[in-house]
């Protein structure tokens, strides 16, 4: 491994991305303009509609007053703990036990008064007992941007790597490159770098430029969720490396890309929850780096999860990220 | 002179296909070696094995009298026929990252001044014009100042001016002695350049030696030209071959003054009659007896 030769590639590999000034936009402007477009979706007055959940089973719900209130969803549950925690971040405006007779609400939320008054107008001969959590809105694109920002980091990497990769197969580039002394190792190291530090660092300008903006919460630190980023586009590059590994044709490339990315986006989060859908998707995304990066990044900024809190994700992507270089590797061609 | 190159029985199948069989091939230290043959010849292949871009089914290859290696790498330089630069690059951005691939390097200076690159160096490799580009490549293969330099088609494409000075530079690269292996479509480039020459087909060598060697050992006649407009259908005598081309007959014939009197005898006009030597054109065709670019 010479590491004249690497710099060489990393550099120039990087003055082609730079100077490609329509890439460069969208890999900077896609993402911003996602987040800004979901933040005025959802921060305006939106429908009136208040989320109840409710504890047990659905059979056990009485015809009372309250579950006829039009303009409110009822939302089954049987996670107690998840469910605080969704009422803890204004996910729910109440949880109610109709068995236990008792709901929660958030002392903070507008909306948890509104439905606290409902209740008591509508079950008034009932002894229900009051229960309180406290937390922080969480809206709805402060839970998405870390899936934005995932998603828009998963395109790049694939598509940065694999796509160009190809593309530089079939115009002879890497043919090329085969009659020099220059090794597979070095050149795919080259690309991997390059196409880190330029994806880690427009994934910080979109973060601090979204956050100067509309302003997210983050209960976490800002050094793991960098890292969570780090090893999850590295994880991603080397998926991309399998794709660009053989692929001959930039059709062929996209096809097998967009087949990667597309149930990735879908299965991994990036728009709503994982909860309710059949439990083999749920096992099916698990496999999927893009699932372990969001709830990972999640995590630290929604939850304020530390490195210790989120090492099953951390290792997850390690070992994609060694499984995928060492197929990737193993499969290289240069022509 | 010694062999830089040796080919040694060189085999090559594709899918049941033999792409070279059996060919032996010696490239002698400080020669211009031209390769031609048709499309489908196996030449290409023959090249890429040579260069170590493919790996052959069977068959030996030596570079100063040692099996390809490391040393091999370093000592060659390679210009495809096309080959597609990193896009946003400048020509000494691309020289400079080629450069850094080898241990030993020429002056980015030298190399400018010995292909002509001059303004054009710092323009994005996008805006280049043909005849820049391949001066271009031709600077990149030869950045690490190579013992051995690979010229696949090289002036394919070019007008007939930026040909001619493409020429020119790979003159200049012989005079420093180095060792040439080129491709070439042009009878007439293979004549001016290279100092030996072999024919391919059907994956095998079946002619080789000097330009001259070759035309002296396979024809002993001229060719007169004539155009079709000027020569009747009359029947000439059999010791006169009559070739019947697009908007030309070509005669050939060993002994013109008698050719002459014959075409004269039929009252031929002979006011736009040309006489010319056999060309390897001619020798391509008579070996493998197809054109050149089918």
């Amino acid at each position: 491994m010479s590491f004249r030769r690497f710099w060489a590639l990393f550099l120039c590999r990087n003055l082609e991305f730079l100077r490609d000034r329509s890439s460069l936009t969208w890999n900077l402007l896609f993402p911003l303009s996602l987040i800004a477009g979901f933040a005025f979706a959802f921060s305006g007055p939106g429908l009136d509609l208040y989320k109840v959940g409710v504890l047990g089973d659905p059979s056990d719900w009485n015809d009372s007053g309250f579950f006829k209130t039009r303009y409110i969803q009822f939302i089954p549950t049987a996670d107690l703990p998840a469910a605080l925690t969704k009422v803890q971040r204004h996910q729910l405006d109440m949880l109610f036990d109709p068995v236990g007779q008792r709901y929660w609400i958030n002392d903070e939320s507008p909306k948890g008064y509104v439905l606290e008054r409902l209740l008591r107008g509508t079950e008034r001969n009932s002894t229900l007992s009051k229960q309180t959590v406290s937390g922080r809105v969480i809206r709805y694109v402060d839970w998405v941007m870390p899936g934005v920002l995932a998603m828009n980091m998963m395109f790049s990497c694939l598509f940065g790597v694999g796509y160009v990769i190809v593309r530089y197969r079939k115009n002879g580039m890497l043919k090329r490159l085969k009659a020099t002394p220059l090794t597979p190792l070095e050149f795919l190291s080259a690309q991997i770098a390059s196409r880190l530090w330029l994806i880690l660092a427009s994934t910080v300008l979109v973060f601090v430029g979204t956050d100067w903006v509309i302003g997210f919460p983050m209960f976490g630190s800002y050094l793991d969720l960098f890292i969570v980023f780090a090893v999850g586009a590295i994880s991603l590059i080397s998926l991309g490396l399998v794709v660009a590994a053989r692929a001959t044709s930039e059709e062929l490339a996209a096809g097998l890309l967009n087949v990667l990315s597309w149930p990735m986006t879908f299965l991994s989060g990036v728009w709503f929850s994982l909860e309710g859908v059949r439990p083999f998707l749920q096992k099916a995304a698990q496999l999927a780096p893009l699932t372990h990066i969001i709830d990972a990044a999640r995590a630290i900024m929604l939850d304020g999860a530390g490195l210790m809190d989120i090492s099953g994700h951390l290792l997850a992507l390690t070992a994609m990220s060694i499984g995928f270089m060492a197929v990737g590797a193993w499969m290289f061609r240069w022509e | 002179m010694t062999a830089l190159l040796e080919a040694h029985r060189l085999v090559k199948h594709f899918r049941g296909v033999k792409a070279v069989d059996d060919l032996d091939l010696a490239i002698p230290t400080g020669c211009c070696f031209g390769l031609l043959g048709p499309n489908g010849a196996g030449k290409t292949t023959t090249v890429e094995i040579l260069e170590g871009i493919q790996e052959p089914t069977s068959g030996l290859i030596r570079y100063r009298g040692e099996p390809l290696g490391s040393r091999f790498r370093q000592d060659i330089g390679i210009m495809f026929q096309s080959t597609a630069l990193q896009d946003y690059i400048t020509g000494r951005e691309n020289l400079r990252m080629f450069g850094s691939f080898y241990r030993r390097t020429l002056p980015l200076a030298e190399l400018s001044d010995a292909c002509a690159l001059g303004e054009f160096i710092d323009r994005d490799t996008r805006k280049l014009s043909g005849g820049q580009r391949q001066r271009l490549l031709l600077a990149i293969a030869l950045v690490n100042d190579p013992e051995l330099l690979f010229l696949d088609e090289p002036t394919t494409g070019l007008d007939p001016q930026a040909r001619r000075n493409f020429w020119e530079l790979v003159h200049r690269i012989k005079a420093r002695g180095k060792t040439l292996l080129l491709t070439t479509h042009y009878m007439e480039e293979a004549y001016h350049l290279c100092d030996e020459i072999a024919i391919m087909d059907h994956g095998r060598i079946i002619a080789q030696g000097t330009p001259r060697e070759l035309l002296e050992e396979h024809f002993d006649d001229v060719v007169l030209e004539l155009p079709q407009a000027d020569f009747r259908d009359l029947p000439l005598p059999s010791w006169l071959t009559v070739m019947h081309c697009r908007d030309t007959v070509e005669i050939l014939t060993r002994d013109v003054n008698a050719a002459i009197r014959e075409l004269l005898a039929r009252d031929i006009s002979l006011a736009r009659l040309q006489i010319r030597p056999r060309t390897l054109e001619d020798l391509f065709l008579e070996l493998t007896g197809r054109e050149l670019r089918a």
